[in-house]
């Protein structure tokens, strides 16, 4: 009998016609990753014709197949680390401890694999470079269930708690390892294993970066797919209107710390691979350019909002950046100019797409 | 529907108490609420009358007191538990995620998984399935067209997210809908959509609670109006039988009617 009548529609969604305006700004809306994407094709396109029609620098090696496997092992790391921020940024939070505890696992991997079997600290782990690797990532995931924990338990704001956590693990690396940095040469085998790459048209490809790329299709589907990733973005959302839906929303940043704990572990472990040592000066500036990478992305600070194939496209961004301004003979301060723009554009296009109408 | 058939309230409250630290909430409040009926909780601030909502609602658990539904008695500890029960409550502050589609909105906090291996192992949402079964019931309450169904909640006016929300809290086999301040932040338009929303779940066999401020509102769509009055019951009256400024001389001390002159009982 409702249908029946006309009186009964709440509102007709009818499409309003729109300015040209509107209508990118709605399109960026549904997919926040279109604006990174364009960026990315743009920065190619330009050093492209600089480097084949204006015969700038040395920007016509940019296609060859050694730049592009660096430029690839250079996405690694910052990459994969990028997954467990873009989860924590889902959330409306932020992780600042996340450089620290790639440190620290990546030490402990390598000084348990080194130095077990001489000073008698879990032999077993000395003679297993494996089970170095296992109590690694899970030192890490600890470390992230620590953050996840103080973050729910008490309520701290996320900035302040991996602002704490981030202090606590570089003095525990310093503390526990003596700031020794373990090369290569003396680990066991395995523990370089993801630095281990086959040749396809030329381009090395790691094992690391296979992981890389596994992670982020695991992610991507867990994140869009399942009911966990729908309560990861209305947690970001609006924290209370998941409540009253019924969301266990501690349960769920809990989790999310957790989980970016054992990104951060894998991450670890291809960051030995990649830089061929353990050495707690590794990536300082990590921590930024995971925030970076999520931010240029298209990914909201504020939570809620965006999408991780936004932050592969980050990444990429940086490194390309990175590439294609040095092969081009500028200056490094040139990259980071680049970047801070970047970066500030980005989150005045994340605002202007949140004020979206219909 | 005669007055013997539906004596059973479908929602009872009795000698329920609340006291936040010294601030008494509710003091032996009784409270009823019959099949089919929309039942309008009015009140001036401070009345309880929130504090009674988040008990039928399971957002807060009484002190002491007995709550049945359906004839047996319950004790909620979440909201979780009264959605169990069939009691769904639409809040006025909406309870969506902007960022999410309608039909996620729908189903959040109750996502479908896919059936097989793909659900079970790999947790795979059956969004398509939840896609349609929302379009369905937002069709069947005149809310919206088909291909609207991913459209962000936030691209939404006031009145069909407000349309959303109602939706969501009749659309899983609920039998009761409490809707707290539904028309607030709305105009006047919008806000005479979602009274023939609210008529519309009635006519569709739901049993409504209604917190409004707005009399001429209550008095349009509600059957019984309870008046709370210092955390407890001060009267029970209808539209017909009683008069806008009755209410208000209810709500605020003013006059007291004799249990005789009282709708305590079904009026549907």
């Amino acid at each position: 009998m409702s249908q029946s009548t006309p009186t009964t529609a709440v509102d007709e969604f009818a499409d309003h016609t729109k300015t040209p305006m509107q209508r990118v700004q709605s399109t960026l809306h549904k997919y926040p990753w279109v604006s990174p994407f364009v960026v990315l094709a743009l920065l190619v396109v330009i050093f492209t014709v600089l480097g084949f029609v204006f015969d700038v620098g040395s920007l016509e090696n940019f296609f060859k197949p050694g730049t592009v496997s660096l430029m690839l092992q250079q996405t690694v790391i910052v990459g994969t680390l990028a997954i467990a921020q873009t989860i924590i940024i889902l959330t409306a939070g932020i992780d600042l401890s996340i450089g620290a505890i790639l440190v620290f696992g990546q030490m402990v991997m390598a000084n348990l694999a080194v130095y077990a079997t001489a000073s008698n600290v879990l032999p077993i782990a000395g003679q297993n470079p494996v089970l170095a690797v296992f109590i690694g990532i899970l030192v890490a995931t600890l470390a992230g269930a620590l953050n996840g924990f103080l973050v729910v338990r008490f309520n701290l704001p996320p900035f302040i708690v991996t602002l704490g956590t981030l202090s606590i693990f570089t003095a525990l690396t310093l503390i526990l390892f003596k700031a020794r940095t373990i090369q290569g040469k003396e680990m066991p085998e395995f523990m370089l294993l993801m630095n281990k790459d086959f040749q396809i048209l030329g381009i090395g490809i790691t094992l690391g970066l296979l992981v890389m790329i596994g992670l982020y299709i695991l992610f991507a589907y867990v994140l869009r797919g399942t009911a966990w990733g729908t309560h990861v973005y209305a947690v970001g959302n609006d924290p209370a209107a998941a409540e009253l839906s019924g969301i266990n929303v501690k349960r769920v940043l809990f989790s999310v710390y957790v989980v970016a704990g054992v990104v951060i572990g894998i991450a670890a472990w291809i960051t030995i691979g990649r830089t061929g040592s353990a050495s707690p000066n590794v990536a300082p500036d990590i921590n930024l350019e995971t925030i970076t990478a999520v931010v240029i992305g298209g990914t909201s600070l504020f939570g809620g909002r965006g999408r991780l194939f936004g932050t592969l496209i980050g990444t990429l961004i940086i490194v390309v950046l990175d590439f294609g301004l040095s092969l081009a003979g500028l200056d490094q301060a040139y990259r980071v100019l680049a970047i801070g723009i970047l970066v500030i554009v980005a989150v005045a296009v994340d605002q202007w797409i949140r004020k979206v109408k219909v | 529907m005669t007055a013997t058939t539906t004596a059973q309230p479908i929602v009872q409250g009795k000698s329920l108490n609340k006291s936040f630290g010294r601030v008494v909430g509710l003091a032996d409040c009784n409270f009823e609420l019959y099949p089919g009926e929309v039942c309008a909780v009015v009140g001036d601030n401070g009345a309880g009358k929130s504090t009674l909502i988040k008990c039928l609602s399971g957002a807060l658990t009484p002190d002491s007191g007995e709550m049945f539904v359906g004839g047996s008695q319950v004790s909620f500890k979440s909201t979780n538990d009264a959605r169990a029960h069939g009691v769904e409550t639409v809040y006025q502050t909406l309870a969506v995620a902007p960022a999410l589609d309608i039909s996620e909105n729908l189903y959040l906090g109750r996502e479908e998984r896919k059936k097989g291996i793909l659900g079970t192992i790999f947790r795979s949402l059956d969004k398509k399935g939840m896609r349609k079964a929302a379009t369905q019931s937002l069709n069947e309450l005149g809310v919206l067209t088909v291909q609207n169904i991913t459209q962000p909640v936030e691209t939404l006016s006031g009145g069909q997210r407000q349309a959303v929300a109602v939706a969501r809290a009749g659309a899983f086999g609920s039998q009761v809908v409490i809707l707290d301040e539904p028309t607030a932040a709305l105009g006047v338009n919008e806000s005479g959509r979602v009274l023939q929303l609210i008529k519309d779940l009635r006519a569709r066999g739901m049993s409504i609670i209604l917190i409004s401020h707005n009399m001429p509102q209550v008095f349009d769509v509600a059957d019984r109006i309870h008046v709370q009055r210092l955390g407890r019951r001060a009267a029970v009256v209808t539209p017909q039988s009683h008069t806008m400024n009755d209410v208000v001389a209810i709500m605020t001390g003013a006059m007291t009617i004799p249990e005789s002159e009282q709708q305590l009982g079904p009026v549907r």
